[in-house]
């Protein structure tokens, strides 16, 4: 019925054929997602940063929280930020659900305590390091922060890879706030869930390994980034 | 601090990407409405093949959420959309009569179908009488896959068990299966399961995974199966854009619409069966 030899066919056809369509849900995905990446690490990456290195009371039960909020169920976050963008919500007057936007939102919600919670436990193992050479240089908690945050920064890119993987793959959120709107919000995972609906199976399975090898093109492409930026600084 | 400078070179040029990358996806802002519709519109192909006409006389363009009819309405009622176009007279009827939309006109028909294994263990292959199938698929506990989703086609469903005096609640997780999903995962449900179910006919035309699934039942008068369009009320929803969604109404039950709908055929078969009431079919054929 479904064989890999024609679904891989499948899925090499439709990137060859150049259709615009696909291309413009591609670029769509990758542009919700890494948007909605970089507002998790302008958030994240601090937030996890001073949870590593301020001693406040109440701070272990913050990380516990940041912790399992890595496990917001994407569908539960997407109906919150339904009701918020809802015409009939706080923020409907915006207009801003099935619009791109709202999908940026929902992912940004998703993805931000998930780059947090890496950072911090990257960020905590660098400080113990660095504990000493602080105090002797009694740097104050804001340099600090910002010293790690630039020495850790390699490590730090698997926090917001981890986001980047959170987001390109979840359906839940998106399908909700964005509507699965045809040449508006219609995304690869919301694409393939369409054509899973219509029974259409050869070709979602294709659409899922265009997905995921755009996934792997994008870690490959970090992960090469950082190490040429790593060989360079230690030239 | 080398290291600085080039990481602000990094910084740049990733900046520049994902600025490429927004500025792809901006377009000229047209004039657009929102229509909460239902999956069995979306999935059979309708839209895609009527909303491009519409689009060519008007400008207009017209964007589909596709879901339940049940969630469709609800969706309307907190403001999400400009028009709804649905399947479930009653509950239509009540969304008009609680205010929240201005007028409910007939758009398009088509039928339900029972669909079910080609194994057929209920013995109803054939039948043109719903209501002794459902009780012979009751009394043999033949697996029967339900949408369970408050759609148009699960209230349809409820209605035809109604007279059968079966209690399918009592029957959930037994022979009846709630899968509480749209009709393409409901039908890849049934085709795994070996299981009955119902299905508009234009999802069941245009679903590719039937497996071992085919129509079992069809051609009962109870099976029809009424499509009706209505506005969001601008009173409750200020923001309704009422010329543009007025525009697209009038369009779909007027000739040029209907004809539209006419012409919507998979594999030579007719879809959807436009009789909308002011629409003049002739001049339209």
């Amino acid at each position: 019925m479904v064989d890999l030899g024609s679904i891989i066919g499948l899925a090499l056809g439709l990137v060859a054929s150049g259709d615009t369509e696909l291309y413009a849900i591609i670029l769509l995905s990758l542009r919700v997602t890494l948007t909605a990446v970089l507002i998790g690490c302008l958030i994240g990456l601090p937030l996890g940063a001073a949870l590593a290195v301020l001693r406040f009371p109440g701070r272990g039960a913050a990380v516990a929280v940041l912790n399992s909020f890595m496990g917001l169920p994407p569908v539960v976050v997407g109906l919150v930020v339904y009701l918020m963008l809802s015409r009939s919500g706080p923020l409907g007057v915006l207009g801003l659900l099935y619009t791109p936007t709202a999908m940026i939102v929902a992912q940004a919600i998703l993805v931000t305590p998930l780059i947090a919670a890496l950072a911090r436990q990257s960020i905590a193992d660098l400080h113990g390091e660095y504990d000493e050479l602080f105090r002797s240089l009694r740097l104050g908690p804001a340099r600090q922060i910002a010293t790690l945050l630039w020495d850790g920064r390699y490590s730090l890119t698997t926090a917001a890879l981890a986001g980047f993987g959170r987001a390109i793959a979840e359906v839940g959120a998106v399908i909700i706030v964005g509507g699965n709107i045809e040449h508006v919000t219609r995304v690869m995972t919301t694409t393939i869930a369409l054509e899973t609906s219509k029974g259409d199976l050869p070709l979602a399975l294709a659409l899922g390994m265009i997905l995921v090898a755009i996934s792997i093109g994008v870690n490959a492409m970090v992960l090469s980034l950082n190490r040429t930026a790593q060989r360079l600084a230690h030239a | 601090m080398q290291s600085y400078s080039r990481t602000a070179a990094a910084t740049a040029i990733l900046s520049l990407a994902i600025g490429a990358i927004g500025a792809t996806a901006v377009r000229a802002q047209e004039p657009f409405i929102v229509v909460q519709s239902t999956t069995s519109t979306e999935q059979s192909g309708l839209f895609k093949h009527i909303l491009p006409m519409f689009k060519q006389k008007t400008g207009i363009d017209v964007r589909v959420v596709a879901v339940g009819t049940g969630q469709a309405l609800k969706n309307a009622e907190r403001g999400d959309g400009d028009v709804v176009l649905v399947h479930a007279k009653a509950a239509e009827e009540k969304f008009v009569a609680d205010g929240f939309g201005v007028k409910r006109l007939e758009v398009m028909y088509n039928d339900f179908v029972l669909v079910g294994p080609a194994s057929d263990p209920a013995s109803i292959d054939g039948g043109k009488d719903i209501t002794a199938a459902l009780t012979k698929i009751a009394g043999a506990k033949a697996p029967f896959a339900s949408r369970g989703d408050d759609s148009g086609t699960h209230k349809a469903e409820l209605d035809l068990w109604k007279p059968t005096g079966v209690d399918v609640k009592a029957a959930s997780g037994d022979w009846y299966r709630s899968t509480g999903s749209g009709m393409g995962p409901t039908l890849n449900a049934a085709a795994g399961m070996g299981a009955y179910a119902l299905a508009d006919r234009g999802t069941w035309l245009a679903f590719k995974n039937r497996g071992p699934l085919k129509i079992v039942v069809e051609g009962d008068r109870k099976l029809f199966n009424q499509y009706g369009v209505m506005l969001v009320n601008p009173a409750r929803h200020p923001h309704v854009k009422v010329k543009e969604g007025q525009a697209f109404i009038d369009w779909l039950t007027g000739p040029e619409g209907q004809s539209a709908i006419r012409s919507m055929k998979i594999e030579g078969e007719q879809l959807f069966f436009p009789n909308a009431p002011v629409a003049d079919l002739k001049k339209a054929g």
